[in-house]
C-alpha cells in the first residue's frame, strides 16, 4: 500500500509541473517503472504465483523433532501381555453386553476404568450446541448456558477416567479421547476402546508419569465433535448454575466432574474400516477450525513412532482425483526433467523429485490447503484447538477383520505402544509445545512446507494488485481530465471518491448478505435447504437492486457519461480486493491463497464488454471472453459446484442451491472465517467486477 | 561405631547433668523420636517420622547446646523467630483416601514445593527485614531456593485467613521447588543421631523418595519461660511423612497388602537413638471398632487385638490404646538390638475395607477459560460423606452453618478483579452478604507485591456444593522477569481452605501424655486442606529467535516511520524549485555528451528532456539495470558452476 501511495504522489508531482529535470529516487523510479509496465508485470507475477504454488511440493522439507525433551522412542515400551488381555477382555465384554442388551455400555467402561484405580465420572451433554449467531464469530468457546429448555429425550453421556500421576504435582494433564457410539457402535470402533484400555491399564501402574492422564470415552451418537466439545466446555468454562440436564437419567452427575490441570496435549484415537494395504494404516488428521494446526512436533512424534517403531503405514488425507490427473503429471515430468538437468549441471542441486512423489505431494498439499481453507476441523481434535490445546486425530485401520482374535492381540500391542510412546514423549515435556511450527502445510506425513516458503506464492499472486490499481488510477484520472473541462472537478485527489462510494456500498451489501442467513433461520416453519437458499437468493438480489437504485452512480446500467470512469472504479475495486486478501491471509492463509487464485485473475481481467464488442478486434474480444468465463467461475455457487465436481462428488443439478446452503450452514456453524471471506470480500469484489464488465463506457 | 557411642554415653550423661546443675535450670534438653505407621484404605502405607527436640528456657544466651541443633537456636535468636514452619513436599495428598480430618493430615498435608511461614517477635517495621534475612539463612541451611521468597512479590502477610492471628506473620510458598535428598540431608543433620541410629536409620533414600507422597516438615516455636531474666525455650519438631506402596505379590485386588518395616524401607531398626528420651513405633489402625470390648485387661482379649482372624502383627505391642475411630498399638524399640532387630510386620488375612474421616468440605481449584488474555479461578467445595457426622457445626441465628476460611495469594501478573467474585451455593448464585461473613482483600501492585484474598464463608450445613469464581487478566512481564522455563507457564500457589469451627484431635480413652507425638495428636488442630497448584500459561516472547524478532520489528518501524515522516515533512514545491535552480546552473559535460550521442544514434535532434515521459526514461534506465543484473547473475552462476564442479 505504501508503495502505491508513493507512486501516486510521485505521479502527481510529474503531471503537475512536468519538470523532468528532477531525478526521482531509485525506489520511486522502480515504482514508476512497475506501474508503467503493470500489464506485463501482472501477468508475470500471477504466473509466478501459480508456478510457486505448483513448485511447493518440491520445496517441502523433511520434518524433524524440534523439541529435544520429547525424545520419542528412546524408552523401551513397558506394555505387557497382561495389559493387552485387559483390553481384549473389555472388547469382548462390550460385544456381549451389546448382544444381550444389558444396559448402558458406559457403565461397563466406567467399571473397567475404576478397576484400574482411575477416578471415573460420567458427564451428560446436550447434542445441539452449534447455533449460528452473527456476533459469535471469533468469540471463544462459549459455555452452553443458554440452553434453558432442555429436553431429556436426547442427551449423551461421556465417560471419563483420570489417572493421577503418582509423584506429579497435578498441574498438567494429557487427554486421550476415544469416540464410541454406545448405541450402535461397530466392531471396529470397539477396538479403539481396546487399545486405549490396554494403554490405560499400563499407565495405572507406571511410575514415570508426571502429568495426569484423562481417558475420555466420548459418546459419538451425535457426532464425534460435539461430545468432546461439550466435555471441554465443562472442563474449561463450567456453569455453576443449575442445569436441567442433570435431572435427566438416574445418575446424579451434578458434582462429580473432575479435572486435572492444564491440558498439555490431546490424542483422539479412532479405529475404522479395514486397511486396503498390506500393513495397518494410520491416518493423521490435524486441521482444526480456521486452518489452525497443532504444533508440528506432535505430528512428528506420532509419525516417527508409527513408522520407525510400530511399522504402521502412515498417511495424511489427499485429493485422490489429483493423483490421476494428466496435467499435473505433465507438470511433474517437467519438474523432474528440470531437476535432472540441474543435477547434471551441479550435483549439489537436488531439488528434482520423481513424478510419483510429486503427484502424491501435490495431492496431499491440495487436501491440506482445502481442509485449512474450509476452516472446518477434520475431527474431534478441533475442539481442543479451540481451547489452545495441541491435538490430533489418529485413525487406525487394521488389516484384519474385527473378529480375528489372533491378529487383534498384535494390533492392540502395537496401537497401545504407539500411544504409550507418544504420551511418554509429551510427558517428558517441561514446557508446552512451542519449539516447532504452527504454520505449515503437509505434503506427506514426514514432509512439510513452512510459512516462509508458502507465503511466497501468495505474495506473488497479490503483488500485481497495487501496481495495476495505481496504473489504472492514473489512466482513469487522465481520461477524466480529458472528458471534463470543469476546473472544480479537476481536483484529482478526490476522483476516487465516487468509485469508493460504489465499492463501499457493495461491501455493505455483502455484509448484509452475510448476516441474512441468521434472519432466514429465524423465519418460523420448517424449510428445506433449497427453499432457504431461494429465500436468500431472492432477498439478496432485491437488496442489490435497492442498492443500485438508492445510490446514484452505483448501477452499471445507468448510462451517465459523467459517472465514474471504469478504470478508477476498477482501481478502487482492486485495492479493496487487495486489502481483503491481505487481511484474510492473516486470519486463514489457505482461504486467502485459494481466494487469490480466483479473485486476482478476475479482478485483473475485468474490463467493459461494450467497447470490446464494438472494436471487433480479436484481442479485445478474447479479453472480454476470458473475463466473462472468470466471472462465471468466480460466482461462489458456481465455484462450489465446480469444486464438488473436482473432488469427484458429482454434480447434482437442481438441488445445487440446497447443497450450497447446507455447505454454508456448516461453515457458519463451525465459525469458519471462510464464510465471512465469501460474504464480505469475495462477493462484493465479484459484483464490482460484474459492474465493470457491464460498464457503459 | 555403636560400641564407641555406648562407651561415651555415661560420660555424656554425666556432663549434661553437671551442666544442668551448674546452670541451675530445672529442665534438661530433651529429644524424642517416634514413627507412626498407618495402613491406608487404598492399599498404601503411611509412615510418619516424628522427632522433637526441646531446649528449655535458659538465662545464658549463646551457650552451647547438648542435643539441640546450634544452627536453629542461632536462627531463632538472630531473627527473633517466635514460630516458624518450613515444609518440603513432593506429590499430592489424597484427601479422599488418606483422610482429611485427623491431626496427621491437617498438619502434614502440605502444598507441593516449599512452604514457609514465620511469626516474628520484632517491632512491626522490622518484620519484613527479618523475613528476608530468614529466607536467606534457611536457603543456605536447607540447600533450597527459599531465598526466592525474599522478593516482596512472593510472600504475603495474612491477617486471619491463615489460622494464626498475628500481624507479624509472613507466608510464602514456592510451588515449583523440586524436593530431593539434598534437602533431606541438612534436615537430618539437625537430629542428634542423624540417620545413623534409631528410627531415622530407616530413611533409606530410594525407598523414601519412591513414595507417592513425601513431605518433610520443620516446625519450631519458642516457649516463654515466664520468669524474669530467663530467655525463652525452643521446641523443634521435625516430621517426615511418606506414603509408600508395599510390594505385593497377591493378585487379589481387594486384599490389603501385607508389609513389614524391612519390606517398606529395605532396612530394619537396630536399637533406638541413645540420646533420645523416648523412641516408640506406633501402628494406627482405623475402623477397627468391631472388636470393641470393655475388658481389655485380660490377656486373651489383648492378644486378640493384635492377632486375630483379620490380621496379625509380627511383634507383640507393648500397649494398645483405643481412640474414637480405631486402635493404636505402641511398640518400644529400646529392646531391639543388632542380633534382634525391630522389624514390625502387618499381615492381612482377610480382605478389609474402611474409609478415612474426611474434612467437611472437599476443595478443588481449577482455571477457567482459555487463551492468553484472561481467565478465571474457581474453587469448588464439595460436601463429603462424613460431613453430617462431624462435630463443629454452629448455630447462628437458628441456622446450622459450616464456616470455611479461604486464603489465597495471587502473583501480581494474575490481575484479579475482586469485584467479579461470584459465589454459588448448591448451584444458586448468592449475594456476598448471604454467605460471606468476612473478607479481606489486599490488591497486588505490579512488580511490587502480590495480591491476597482472605474470606470466611458461612455455608448452611446441608450444603452439597459451593463454588467461588473470580476473574483475572493476565499481565505482561518484562523480558528479564521470565524464568528460564517460561513456556511451561506460571504457577499460582495453593489456596488454603481451613475450617475454623472444626478441630481434629485424637481422643484416647487412657491418659498417656508422655510421648510428644501423641500429645501433639491430642491437641486440637485446625482442619485445613491445601488445593492444587495451578499452571497459568502467559504470553511469552519467542526467546529462541530474539534476533529475528528485533530485525523484523525494526524493519517495520523504519519503513513505517520513514515513509510517514517523509510524507509529513517534505515540501515538494520548494524542493522542485531548488532542483530547478540547480538544473539551470549546472549542465554536466558528460551528460550533455551522452545526450548528443544518443540523439545522433536515434537520428533525432536534441530534444528537451521535459518532453520525455518519465516512465520511458525510467524504463530505459531499468532495462540497463536489468541487463547489468543479468550479467552479474550469469557471471555468478558461471563462477558457481566452475568452482564446484571439479
Amino acid at each position: 500500500m505504501a508503495t502505491e501511495k508513493r507512486n501516486k504522489e510521485e505521479e502527481e508531482v510529474k503531471t503537475d509541473d512536468g519538470s523532468p529535470k528532477i531525478k526521482p529516487r531509485p525506489i520511486v523510479q522502480l515504482g514508476i517503472f512497475l506501474v508503467a509496465h503493470s500489464p506485463v508485470f501482472s501477468v508475470v507475477f500471477s504466473a509466478a504465483g501459480v508456478l510457486a504454488l505448483l513448485i511447493l511440493p518440491l520445496l517441502a522439507k523433511n520434518t524433524y523433532i524440534s523439541e529435544n525433551a520429547l525424545m520419542p522412542g528412546s524408552a523401551r515400551s513397558m506394555l505387557s501381555n497382561r495389559d493387552v488381555s485387559d483390553g481384549s477382555k473389555l472388547v469382548k465384554d462390550i460385544k456381549n453386553y451389546r448382544l444381550n442388551h444389558e444396559g448402558q455400555v458406559q457403565k461397563l467402561v466406567g467399571k473397567y476404568m475404576s478397576e484400574m484405580v482411575a477416578e471415573v465420572y460420567y458427564q451428560k451433554f446436550h447434542p445441539e450446541g452449534n447455533q449460528f449467531h452473527p456476533l459469535h464469530f471469533f468469540s471463544g468457546p462459549d459455555s452452553y448456558t443458554l440452553l434453558d429448555n432442555v429436553s431429556c429425550a436426547s442427551y449423551g453421556v461421556n465417560v471419563a477416567g483420570i489417572i493421577r500421576a503418582p509423584r506429579g504435582d497435578g498441574k498438567e494433564s494429557i487427554v486421550l479421547v476415544t469416540p464410541y457410539d454406545f448405541i450402535n457402535g461397530g466392531d471396529y470402533e470397539a477396538l479403539s476402546l481396546g487399545i486405549t484400555s490396554t494403554l490405560f491399564s499400563l499407565l495405572a501402574r507406571v511410575t514415570w508419569l508426571s502429568k495426569d492422564i484423562i481417558w475420555l470415552v466420548a459418546d459419538s451418537r451425535y457426532g464425534d465433535y460435539r461430545p468432546v466439545a461439550a466435555w471441554l466446555s465443562e472442563y474449561h468454562s463450567p456453569s455453576f448454575k443449575v442445569s436441567d440436564l442433570l435431572k435427566c437419567g438416574e445418575r446424579n452427575t451434578a458434582d462429580n466432574f473432575r479435572r486435572a490441570g492444564t491440558v498439555a496435549a490431546a490424542l483422539v484415537l479412532k479405529v475404522d474400516g479395514r486397511s486396503e494395504r498390506f500393513e495397518d494404516t494410520l491416518s493423521i488428521y490435524a486441521e482444526a477450525s480456521n486452518g489452525q494446526m497443532p504444533n508440528l512436533d506432535l505430528i512428528n512424534v506420532v509419525n516417527y513412532l508409527a513408522v520407525h517403531r510400530q511399522g504402521f503405514y502412515v498417511k495424511v488425507e489427499k485429493v485422490v482425483s489429483l493423483l490421476s490427473s494428466s496435467w499435473l503429471k505433465i507438470i511433474g515430468e517437467i519438474f523432474e526433467a528440470v531437476g535432472k538437468l540441474a543435477h547434471t549441471l551441479n550435483p549439489d542441486w537436488n531439488f528434482g523429485i520423481p513424478v510419483a512423489d510429486y503427484l502424491e505431494g501435490s495431492a496431499t498439499l491440495a487436501s491440506s490447503l482445502y481442509s485449512q481453507a474450509l476452516g472446518i476441523p477434520t475431527g474431534p481434535h478441533g475442539a481442543f484447538r479451540d481451547n489452545q490445546v495441541d491435538a490430533i486425530t489418529l485413525k487406525v485401520s487394521p488389516r484384519f477383520p474385527p473378529d480375528s482374535k489372533t491378529r487383534q492381540h498384535d494390533f492392540f500391542l502395537r496401537g497401545a505402544r504407539l500411544l504409550e510412546g507418544t504420551i511418554r514423549s509429551v510427558n517428558n515435556l517441561l514446557e508446552k509445545f512451542h519449539q516447532s511450527f504452527f504454520l505449515y502445510l503437509l505434503t506427506s506425513p514426514s514432509k512439510f512446507i513452512s510459512v516462509g516458503v508458502y507465503m511466497i506464492a501468495f505474495a506473488l499472486l497479490v503483488a500485481p494488485l497495487p501496481m495495476v490499481a495505481a496504473s489504472l488510477y492514473i489512466e482513469g484520472c487522465k481520461a477524466l481530465t480529458k472528458s471534463t473541462d470543469n476546473p472544480t472537478e479537476n481536483l484529482k485527489s478526490w476522483k476516487w471518491l465516487d468509485a469508493a462510494k460504489q465499492v463501499f456500498a457493495l461491501h455493505l451489501f455483502g455484509f448484509i448478505v452475510t448476516l441474512l442467513p441468521y434472519f432466514i433461520c429465524q423465519v418460523p416453519g420448517q424449510h428445506s435447504p433449497s427453499n432457504r437458499s431461494i429465500m436468500w437468493g431472492t432477498t439478496s438480489s432485491s437488496l442489490l437492486l435497492i442498492t443500485f437504485a438508492a445510490i446514484p452512480g452505483c448501477s452499471p446500467f445507468t448510462s451517465r457519461h459523467h459517472g465514474t470512469h471504469w478504470a478508477v472504479l476498477k482501481s478502487v475495486t482492486i485495492s479493496a480486493a487487495f486489502i481483503g486478501l491481505c487481511l484474510m491471509s492473516i486470519i486463514n492463509f489457505a482461504t486467502a491463497e485459494i481466494g487469490a487464485l480466483l479473485l486476482v485473475p478476475t479482478c485483473l481481467m475485468a474490463q467493459p464488454i461494450k467497447p470490446a464488442l464494438r472494436s471487433r478486434r480479436i484481442k479485445s474480444m478474447l479479453g472480454a471472453f476470458c473475463s466473462m468465463v472468470l466471472l462465471t467461475i468466480g460466482f461462489p455457487v458456481m465455484f462450489f459446484a465446480i469444486s464438488k465436481g473436482l473432488f469427484g462428488e458429482g454434480l447434482v443439478g437442481l438441488s445445487l442451491g440446497g447443497e450450497f446452503w447446507t455447505w454454508l450452514e456448516s461453515l457458519w456453524a463451525w465459525k469458519s472465517a471462510t464464510y465471512l471471506y465469501i460474504g464480505m470480500v469475495h462477493l462484493p469484489c465479484w459484483l464490482l467486477c460484474l459492474c465493470i464488465l457491464f460498464h457503459p463506457s | 561405631m555403636a560400641s564407641l557411642v555406648r562407651s561415651w554415653i555415661p560420660l555424656l550423661i554425666l556432663q549434661s547433668f553437671l551442666v544442668a546443675v551448674a546452670f541451675g535450670s530445672k529442665e534438661a534438653e530433651q529429644f524424642s523420636e517416634a514413627l507412626l505407621l498407618k495402613p491406608l484404605p487404598d492399599r498404601k502405607v503411611l509412615a510418619h517420622f516424628h522427632f522433637e527436640n526441646r531446649a528449655p528456657p535458659s538465662n545464658s544466651h549463646g551457650r552451647h547446646h547438648h542435643l539441640f541443633p546450634k544452627a536453629i537456636s542461632q536462627l531463632v535468636q538472630k531473627f527473633r523467630v517466635k514460630e516458624m514452619e518450613l515444609s518440603f513436599t513432593q506429590g499430592r495428598w489424597n484427601h479422599e483416601h488418606w483422610g482429611g480430618f485427623d491431626p496427621l493430615s491437617s498438619m502434614n498435608a502440605k502444598p507441593v514445593g516449599v512452604e514457609l511461614w514465620a511469626v516474628f517477635d520484632v517491632p512491626q517495621s522490622q518484620v519484613d527485614t527479618s523475613w528476608k534475612n530468614l529466607t536467606h539463612a534457611l536457603s543456605g541451611l536447607f540447600c533450597a531456593s527459599i531465598n526466592f521468597l525474599e522478593s516482596s512479590t512472593s510472600y504475603a502477610a495474612p491477617t486471619w485467613g491463615f489460622g494464626t492471628n498475628s500481624d507479624k506473620l509472613r507466608y510464602g510458598s514456592l510451588p515449583r521447588e523440586a524436593v530431593c535428598t539434598e534437602n533431606l540431608t541438612p534436615w537430618l543433620k539437625l537430629l542428634p543421631c542423624r540417620d545413623k541410629d534409631g528410627i531415622s536409620a530407616l530413611m533409606n533414600r530410594p525407598s523414601v523418595y519412591r513414595g507417592f507422597y513425601h513431605s518433610q516438615r520443620l516446625h519450631l516455636s519458642t516457649v516463654e519461660s515466664g520468669q524474669e531474666g530467663l530467655g525463652s525455650g525452643i521446641v523443634l519438631e521435625q516430621t517426615l511423612t511418606v506414603v509408600l506402596q508395599p510390594e505385593t505379590t497377591s493378585v487379589e485386588t481387594n486384599m490389603q497388602p501385607s508389609w513389614s518395616l524391612s519390606s517398606l524401607f529395605g532396612r530394619k531398626v537396630v536399637g533406638s537413638c541413645v540420646l533420645a528420651k523416648s523412641s516408640n513405633v506406633y501402628l494406627q489402625l482405623e475402623g477397627r471398632l468391631g472388636h470393641e470390648s470393655k475388658n481389655v485387661d485380660t490377656e486373651i482379649e489383648a492378644h486378640k487385638l493384635w492377632k486375630n482372624a483379620d490380621f496379625d502383627l509380627s511383634l507383640k505391642p507393648d500397649r494398645v490404646l483405643r481412640e474414637s475411630s480405631g486402635l493404636l498399638f505402641i511398640f518400644d524399640i529400646d529392646k531391639s538390638s543388632d542380633s534382634e532387630p525391630f522389624d514390625l510386620g502387618l499381615n492381612w488375612k482377610l480382605p478389609s475395607k474402611w474409609s478415612c474421616q474426611q474434612a467437611p468440605l472437599q476443595a478443588s481449584r481449577f482455571l477457567m477459560g482459555s487463551g492468553n488474555e484472561r481467565g478465571a479461578i474457581a474453587i469448588l467445595l464439595k460436601a463429603t460423606e462424613s460431613q453430617e457426622k462431624l462435630p463443629g457445626r454452629e448455630l447462628t441465628d437458628g441456622r446450622c452453618t459450616i464456616k470455611a476460611n479461604i486464603f489465597q495469594i495471587f502473583p501480581w501478573y494474575i490481575k484479579v478483579y475482586y469485584h467479579t467474585l461470584q459465589i454459588f451455593v448448591d448451584q444458586q448464585q448468592k449475594t456476598d452478604s448471604e454467605v460471606l461473613k468476612k473478607i479481606n482483600v489486599s490488591p497486588s501492585t505490579d512488580k511490587v507485591s502480590s495480591g491476597m484474598l482472605e474470606m470466611m464463608l458461612e455455608l448452611p450445613c446441608e450444603v452439597k456444593s459451593a463454588a467461588i469464581s473470580i476473574e483475572y487478566d493476565k499481565g505482561f512481564l518484562h523480558i528479564d522477569e521470565y524464568p528460564p522455563d517460561a513456556n511451561q507457564g506460571f504457577d499460582i500457589p495453593s489456596a488454603l481452605i481451613s475450617f475454623p469451627s472444626h478441630h481434629a484431635s485424637l481422643d484416647f480413652q487412657e491418659e498417656l501424655s508422655k510421648s510428644p507425638l501423641l500429645s501433639s495428636f491430642k491437641e486440637k488442630s485446625l482442619v485445613r486442606s491445601y488445593t492444587e497448584v495451578l499452571l497459568v500459561p502467559l504470553t511469552t516472547p519467542d526467546f529462541s529467535m530474539p534476533y529475528n524478532v528485533i530485525t523484523i520489528t525494526c524493519t517495520i518501524f523504519a519503513l513505517y516511520f520513514g515513509s510517514l515522516l517523509n510524507v509529513l515533512r517534505r515540501r515538494i514545491g520548494e524542493e522542485e524549485r531548488f532542483l530547478k535552480s540547480q538544473a539551470g546552473k549546472k549542465t554536466g559535460g558528460v551528460k550533455q555528451l551522452l545526450l548528443r550521442l544518443t540523439a545522433k544514434i536515434r537520428g533525432r535532434p536534441i530534444e528537451a528532456p521535459s518532453s520525455e515521459s518519465p516512465a520511458a526514461e525510467s524504463s530505459f534506465l531499468s532495462t540497463k539495470l536489468i541487463f547489468k543484473i543479468i550479467l552479474i547473475a550469469g557471471a555468478a552462476a558461471a563462477w558457481q558452476y566452475f568452482s564446484t564442479d571439479k
